[in-house]
């Protein structure tokens, strides 16, 4: 699944970040996972879980889902994507590409396909809590 | 991208000069000299190596990411699995995203070669891929024409200043003798690979890989292939 290379680059920029701040060990990561690309929480949790490495033992992982905002860049309206209203076959290109929400979803308003995502494509982190 | 030896960006500063079909039939020939090839399709808003290669009702299998099907022996990978017959409009930093993301979750696992079919010119994903694909090379496509050398002297100095490898040089569609490209290219110091003829039957061919290697165009690449990549 996708949700394991996206915890694979989680657990490597906590590992980073652990490094560069010279911690003994990282207490709670907190996750933002943005509701364009609809990741599977709970595939992604226990993909994180598998990839703890030793200064993560004892991570707790909070993972929040956030809105996606999206704006139009030919009439300005902002409105949120709701993937209840995607077929399966076209979340599912999504999922893996988000960008090819711009080949599916329109502007409600003026129909154009020239859209910006202001917040919620991917996933990122919001915070990491640690021991010195 | 670890076990992946060789990659070979496939570019020019100019559209319409053959890159598409040379990066489609370079990974053909490659596959078929027995090397472990992929190709990706990079040209995100005019993909087109699928229909180069006849390539229909392929999906990639997830498993931990994604793993590109298998077509003439190339593993291959398109954004056309996810767009389907749709237009994708899409911006600079929509491009630079969604080669990040497809880059991050494509598993090619071990490879001789990757051949990636650029889009035209120097922007986005010429940028993108020299800032995350270290080992990088190029092989640049022009035609005889003044008008695409304008453009594709501009992505050479380009690479040279940026100290990225240029595997070569090919003249493609190639109709009457001319040394022009050949001491612009070796005046820079660059390798000219040759000249791929224009060639008629190339149209007919695409579509049938078998077809576009016996055309004149498929036999003198061939050579150039034997000649040059090494
Ligand atoms: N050597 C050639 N002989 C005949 N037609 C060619 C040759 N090279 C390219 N073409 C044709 O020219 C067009 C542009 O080629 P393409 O590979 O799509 O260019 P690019 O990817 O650089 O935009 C296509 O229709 C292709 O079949
Ligand atoms: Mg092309
Ligand atoms: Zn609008």
């Amino acid at each position: 699944m996708h949700e394991w290379a996206l915890a694979e680059a989680v657990i490597s920029t906590v590992s980073q970040i652990t490094e560069k701040e010279q911690l003994k060990e990282v207490l709670e990561v907190k996750i933002k996972v943005g509701e364009l690309q609809q990741i599977e929480l709970d595939i992604l949790e226990f993909a994180l879980s598998q990839l703890k490495t030793p200064k993560l033992k004892n991570v707790k992982f909070n993972i929040q889902t956030a809105k996606a905002e999206l704006k139009c860049r030919y009439c300005g309206h902002k409105w949120i994507f709701r993937k209840e209203k995607m077929n399966e076959e076209i979340a599912e290109a999504i999922h893996f590409v988000p960008e090819i929400a711009h080949a599916y979803v329109k502007c409600p308003k003026c129909g154009s396909p020239d859209f910006e995502i202001l917040e919620g494509r991917g996933i990122w982190l919001e915070s990491i809590k640690g021991a010195k | 991208m670890k076990g992946v030896n060789n990659v070979v960006a496939v570019s020019s500063g100019k559209g319409g000069v053959g890159k598409s079909l040379i990066a489609s039939t370079l990974a053909v020939i490659l596959a078929r000299k027995g090397y472990k090839v992929g190709l990706f399709d990079l040209d995100f808003t005019s993909p087109s190596t699928h229909v180069i290669l006849g390539a229909e009702g392929l999906q990639p299998k997830e498993e931990k990411g994604i793993i590109p099907p298998e077509v003439h022996g190339i593993k291959y990978m398109s954004i056309v699995y996810y767009s389907g017959e749709h237009a994708v409009p899409l911006r600079g930093a929509d491009i630079s995203n969604a080669l990040i993301e497809l880059f991050a979750i494509t598993r090619w696992n071990t490879l001789d070669f990757l051949i990636i079919d650029m889009p035209p010119g120097i922007s986005d994903a010429t940028l993108d891929i020299i800032r995350f694909v270290k080992k990088v090379k190029f092989l640049v496509v022009t035609t005889p024409s003044q008008l695409a050398f304008e453009t594709v002297r501009k992505l050479l100095d380009l690479l040279s200043e940026l100290g990225i490898n240029v595997v070569g040089v090919v003249e493609n569609m190639k109709m009457k003798e001319s040394q022009f490209i050949k001491q612009q290219v070796e005046g820079r110091g660059i390798t000219f690979w040759g000249e791929t003829p224009f060639d008629i039957m190339v149209e007919e061919a695409i579509g049938n890989v078998k077809k576009l290697l016996t055309t004149e165009f498929g036999s003198i690449l061939e050579e150039l292939v034997a000649k040059n990549l090494k």
